[in-house]
């Protein structure tokens, strides 16, 4: 099997390319300053220019988490770019207007902007560094009065909006990195459902980092109102570069009664060279409020990118008879470190969550599950399911569970199973008896082990997400 | 069909087979036979090509082919099965699933078109009525949560949707009460055909009640000590493994 697995291994992070754009950057650095000239450049109105002030001082007093089972070296802020755009003639937004050198990277990386050309019918809005480029079907959207637009542009166009729910379901204190984002967000997506509509086709957002030295911190903020429903996408790309970049996002979804608000990842971010030089910090803070009666909210992410993955999609179940969900795929290869599970906060009564947690570790990658459920006294009848499972490939890997649970009123019922299982040479030798070659075996092995979260996706990402696995995990048994 | 000549193999630098000669011809039924540790198991992982194992000499051509030259999944899309005496469970992955990627390798390595999904269920229904199965049991895992019977029956599912040309049955009696033990053979007989051969490892003579082999091996030190008909396992029953290891230790 030595062949092909060689050939395997030496294959490309083929979205690793460098778009050569020019680019308006702030200079490296944090301070009052660089936030006030991020805020002045966007054109921002006095009222979030304080709140991202009131951010930053709240930052300065706090540290890193040093809790998660990672190891890093220690990260300069202050040799951090915090702004970097594009620097074009049109005005962003607008997608007919955007650079060809824009568009073409987006093309190169399987995300064609043109409407046109999309045939999946899935509106995109992407974001290159720190702006947004472009956003399509928006107009065919806001005929139903949804708005999809840059995070810029609900800032200008929605402020009232923005303003109501900013924050309100992570607060800018709420940690180091959602304190850090808070300060220095530039950009992201922006999602309103009125009432009673059904969002019509999948909404996503398409990550890019491109510029050197360059942070990305974006903010996601998606309202689903009364019996509203979305399924919202996300995905995200950068360069091979030596050096270690910050992604530090947030995301804040808002279920009020009877909406349901769908969220799917699929995580590919630069995960470093075999030596662990380069790579992605992804340390990220993702939160949803059921503030409604039988609102819903649920996760779906698959991690295969990153060099350290910092992340706990996590829902607030404040609304009676509200559902939480979080189904995930985390996976580790060559020197990657995934530190990611969810938090489950029952607060209304009847409330009910399940997670579901797939953990793969191969090559030295080390995996660790974390997650919370926490019943508060009020919670009456509120139930939980954990089902945690860590697949280990070779003998260098690590897999790790962390799990706390935390149950304050009788009437509740917490379930957890846990399972590590190791793909052995006889799995893979009993599939080539078979007649399937390594790969294939790998394949098929590891999406079995996945698939009770690979149904939770949409049906395109499902295809995408296992042809990346099966990328990420190349090599991986020699 | 298979020609196995002087073959010597071990595991981690322990010689078990120590020059196997064999020779099956098409539509032939061999039987393997011999006690503990004598090498049968490794046999037939040799001819399957489990990596653990490891050839030290001697030939296998397999229709005209230099077997050893291959890696397993060339064995299987060129028609070597192997039953596992242990076959492995694959949890998330139908048994329809899995089975028709096989099916489709196969059928790739022959320059065929990939069978439509439907038209592989009409012939999944065919062949599930060979080891008296119903449908459902296409949508289970592979292997997950199956009993020690119905993991054998499924490997003679596996080999009946297949259609190897040698089908190699490593113990594929052991652990089985007398009822799955009939479909089980009744199952190997129903693909009994001129051009297919049969190797079946056993330890025991009880299989070969319900499938008769036109020729018996003892395997013994990880050589053939004694070859015969049929005639031969009733008499190894009768006086035991002994009778001929023994002999031979005397000789030696």
């Amino acid at each position: 099997m030595t062949g092909s697995v060689e050939q395997l291994v030496n294959r490309e992070y083929k979205w690793g390319f460098v778009t050569d754009i020019d680019a308006d950057s702030v200079p490296p650095g944090l301070n009052e300053d660089v936030i006030r000239l991020i805020s002045a450049k966007k054109e921002e109105p006095e009222w979030l220019l304080e709140w991202r002030l009131k951010a930053y001082r709240s930052w300065l007093s706090m540290t890193e988490p040093q809790w998660p089972n990672v190891t890093h070296a220690p990260i300069d802020y202050q040799s951090i770019v915090y702004y970097s755009a594009p620097r074009t003639q049109a005005p962003l937004g607008s997608l007919d207007e955007v650079d060809p050198k824009l568009l073409e990277t987006y093309t190169k990386l399987g995300i064609p902007l043109n409407e046109q050309k999309i045939l999946s019918g899935v509106a995109v809005d992407a974001i290159f560094d720190s702006v947004s480029v472009g956003t399509s079907y928006k107009k065919a959207l806001a005929e139903q009065g949804i708005i999809f637009c840059s995070f810029s542009e609900a800032v200008k166009e929605h402020p009232d909006l923005v303003r109501q729910y900013l924050g309100s379901v992570v607060p800018t204190s709420d940690n180091f990195f959602s304190a850090l984002n808070s300060a220095v967000f530039t950009d992201g997506s922006f999602v309103y459902i009125p009432k009673g509509v059904r969002c019509p086709m999948d909404l996503s957002t398409y990550f890019r980092i491109n510029a050197q030295n360059t942070g990305q911190f974006e903010r996601t903020l998606i309202i689903a109102d009364e019996g509203a429903t979305v399924s919202y996408l996300e995905g995200c790309t950068a360069p091979k570069r030596d050096e270690n970049q910050l992604h530090a996002a947030v995301v804040e979804l808002v279920a009020l009664e009877n909406a349901t608000i769908k969220y799917s990842t699929v995580q590919n971010w630069y995960a470093g060279d075999d030596e662990g030089r380069g790579g992605i910090y992804n340390f990220v803070t993702k939160r949803g409020k059921c503030a409604g009666r039988r609102s819903k909210i649920s996760w779906t992410q698959v991690e295969t990118g990153s060099a350290i993955t910092w992340k706990y999609p996590s829902v607030l179940l404040l609304g009676d008879d509200s559902v939480g969900e979080f189904y995930s795929v985390a996976v580790t290869n060559g020197r990657q470190q995934a530190d990611t599970g969810t938090k489950m906060i029952h607060s209304g009564r009847n409330t009910r969550s399940t997670i579901i947690s797939k953990g793969i570790s191969a090559g030295q990658g080390n995996n660790s599950y974390r997650g919370l459920v926490k019943v508060l006294p009020k919670a009456e009848g509120a139930r939980n399911y954990t089902q945690c499972d860590s697949m280990l490939i070779g003998n260098r890997c690590g897999a790790h569970t962390f799990p706390y649970i935390d149950v304050q009123n009788r009437t509740a019922s917490v379930e957890h199973e846990a399972s590590t299982s190791k793909i052995g040479e006889d799995q893979i030798f009993y599939c080539k008896q078979r007649g399937l070659d390594t790969e294939n075996a790998i394949s098929v092995i590891v999406n079995g082990f996945c698939k009770e979260v690979f149904k939770e996706l949409p049906m395109e990402f499902a295809v995408e997400a296992q042809k990346l696995l099966g990328i990420s995990l190349e090599g991986s048994v020699g | 069909m298979l020609e196995i000549k002087e073959l010597r193999a071990g595991v981690e630098g322990t010689e078990i087979l120590r020059g196997i000669d064999l020779t099956v011809r098409p539509g032939e039924v061999h039987a393997v036979m011999g006690p503990n540790g004598s090498g049968k198991s490794t046999l037939a992982q040799v001819l399957a090509g489990h990596p653990a194992y490891e050839v030290t000499g001697g030939s296998i051509t397999f229709l005209g082919e230099d077997l050893l030259e291959m890696e397993p999944e060339e064995r299987a899309r060129a028609g070597i099965f192997l039953a596992f005496q242990y076959p492995v469970e694959i949890p998330g992955v139908t048994n329809a699933y899995f089975l028709r990627a096989a099916y489709n390798e196969l059928r790739k390595a022959r320059g065929e078109e990939e069978i439509d999904p439907i038209d592989f269920i009409d012939l999944l229904e065919e062949k599930l009525k060979i080891v008296k199965w119903e449908p459902e049991i296409m949508q289970r895992a592979v292997n997950a949560g199956f009993s020690g019977g119905e993991k054998k029956r499924n490997e003679i599912l596996q080999m009946a949707v297949l259609e190897p040309k040698l089908a190699v049955l490593d113990e594929t009696d052991s652990g089985l009460d007398i009822d799955a033990l009939r479909i089980v053979a009744d199952g190997v007989n129903a693909l009994r055909r001129e051009d297919r051969s049969v190797i079946l490892v056993t330890h025991y003579q009880r299989l070969l009640n319900y499938i008769v082999p036109d020729h018996v091996h003892v395997l013994a030190g990880g050589r053939i000590v004694r070859s015969g008909g049929k005639e031969l396992a009733l008499e190894l029953e009768a006086r035991g493994y002994e009778w001929i290891t023994g002999a031979v230790e005397a000789v030696a």
